[in-house]
């Protein structure tokens, strides 16, 4: 049984590894023959050499690739984070006391549909290009899905499960903590992932506006040098890293096991 | 006329549901008494009202008019006193079977060691002994309705309300666990309401029946049983008495 699974997850990684493969002789076929010339598409082992000297070279744009990374990380994090405490609690009140739903659900249904980037003029005008703006504006991406799935997810609550904890004596408040809010970790988790896919997104266009450095800063820099090695590298990376914390989130989701329930 | 003493008392309760179109009344002047360590069924019809009866005493529902007293006590909404034991679905599905027996003690803020201690002594006498870490989508219907009954008990409730417990358990597991019942409730002495639609069962377990009308819900009669337990459900005394309470029994449309 086991040895069966293991079997199989091996033959999925290795078709994982084929399709991979397989982009990258594509991509390289197209620059070696010429196709497409290397002033646009750089070849794949380009990109490879860029990438190392990109290591500890912070020319042309002004960092090295590592500081790039942190600064990005540092920004998505921080937004990210200040995105999923007040989303999360927020949708919670908002989903649990009618009174908050009342007050808060007309202003949240209209900024709901301001997408992320247009918040950015504003943004550039009241905190200028430093890191408050860029947190400023990925807060805003990660945020309306955290309140959106919290508030769903505590308004699944079942009306059994609270009758109960009423016999039993528990107030209001106690009822919220005991059962409104793990009966929507699950609802609630769905909203971190997809909070995070979006800050990190909206982390790259922030950058490419309002930045002095990160990895969306590199890309917009790669094109004004006229460097298409550096934009597909950037690129590269922050495609790797969005699906590096995708499997992170996944792992600790499935640690949790339990709390995903069944209805 | 009965010198035993009174746990609960139900004076001319009734509960109606306004809506646009006015008030549907769903019990109407409902008055019984509870004694002391009695195991009452409620019979009824399907959808008479019995679960409204039931919430109302136990105080997730305002009754429009009447009293109900424990003991001589007057209730206002719920009560540490009264413990409920739902229909399906109500054990906490992300608590496991010991978190969920502990509950009851824990809003209460009873510590953990002392409350552990009370939850497997009840875990241990619905038999659930070796399941205290295993979570409620592992457990059969039959043993989710132990946990549920294990978690009533240790809160220690004065009153038991059991809300159609086994209706949704197959033939075969019910009629254990109607043996189960009387057991645990003989080993662990408790004042039980019991509500029920089927005959049998009102008749296997009840010291008393009280029979309710169809929706508004009325008592039409009560029954005392004082067939010997355990009840043989073929002998002629317990087919006689079913055949009568069969006859006054409301047919739900």
């Amino acid at each position: 049984m086991k040895k069966e699974k293991f079997l199989h997850r091996r033959r999925f990684l290795l078709a994982s590894l084929l399709t991979v493969i397989l982009f990258i002789a594509v991509w390289a076929f197209v620059v070696e023959t010429g196709l497409v010339s290397t002033r646009y598409l750089p070849a794949p082992a380009q990109v490879l050499k860029t990438f190392v000297q990109k290591l500890s070279d912070p020319k042309p744009e002004g960092s090295t690739l590592g500081a790039n990374i942190l600064s990005s990380l540092k920004v998505a994090s921080v937004g990210f984070l200040l995105a999923a405490v007040l989303g999360i609690s927020l949708g919670l009140f908002m989903g649990w006391y009618p009174p908050v739903e009342k007050f808060v659900k007309p202003v949240f249904e209209i900024i709901r549909p301001i997408p992320p980037v247009a918040w950015i003029p504003i943004t550039i005008m009241l905190f200028g290009i430093g890191f408050k703006a860029k947190v400023f504006i990925i807060f805003f991406g990660g945020f309306i899905p955290c309140v959106i799935n919290a508030y769903t997810g505590i308004q699944l609550t079942s009306r059994t499960l609270i009758q109960v904890a009423r016999t039993y004596g528990a107030g209001s408040w106690k009822i919220f903590w005991a059962v409104g809010v793990p009966s929507s970790v699950q609802m609630i988790f769905a909203g971190v992932r997809i909070a995070l896919g979006v800050s990190w997104t909206t982390l790259v266009a922030a950058e490419m506006l309002a930045a002095d450095s990160g990895l969306g800063y590199m890309i917009l820099m790669g094109r004004q040098f006229a460097r298409p090695d550096i934009i597909v590298l950037g690129m590269l990376i922050i495609g790797g890293i969005g699906a590096l914390l995708s499997v992170v989130l996944m792992r600790i989701e499935q640690r949790m096991e339990h709390w995903r329930m069944k209805r | 006329m009965d010198e035993r003493a009174v746990k609960l008392t139900l004076k001319n309760v009734s509960k109606t549901f306004y809506d646009r179109n006015g008030g549907i009344p769903a019990i109407q002047n409902v008055s019984f008494t509870v004694y002391d360590n009695e195991f009452l069924v409620i019979l009824g019809p399907g959808l008479c009202g019995k679960t409204v009866l039931l919430n109302t005493v136990a105080g997730l529902e305002q009754p429009t008019s009447g009293q109900i007293f424990l003991d001589s006590r007057e209730l206002h909404g719920t009560d540490p006193g009264i413990g409920m034991v739902f229909q399906k679905k109500a054990l906490f599905p992300w608590k496991t079977v010991m978190q969920n027996v502990e509950f009851g003690p824990k809003m209460r803020g009873i510590p953990k060691d002392e409350r552990r201690k009370t939850a497997q002594k009840f875990i241990d006498l619905v038999g659930l002994q070796n399941f205290e870490n295993s979570f409620p989508h592992e457990l059969s219907g039959g043993m989710k309705q132990r946990v549920g009954i294990a978690r009533a008990y240790a809160n220690d409730p004065e009153l038991l309300i059991l809300d159609e417990p086994f209706g949704a358990l197959d033939a075969q597991t019910r009629y254990s666990m109607q043996e189960e019942i009387i057991r645990i409730w003989k080993s662990e002495k408790k004042t039980i309401l019991f509500v029920t639609n089927n005959i049998e069962e009102a008749l296997y377990l009840g010291d008393r029946i009280v029979l309710l009308s169809r929706q508004p819900a009325t008592v039409k009669e009560t029954y005392v049983i004082d067939l010997p337990r355990p009840r043989d459900m073929l002998s002629p005394e317990f087919l006689k008495l079913r055949e009568k309470i069969s006859a006054n029994m409301d047919i739900t449309v």
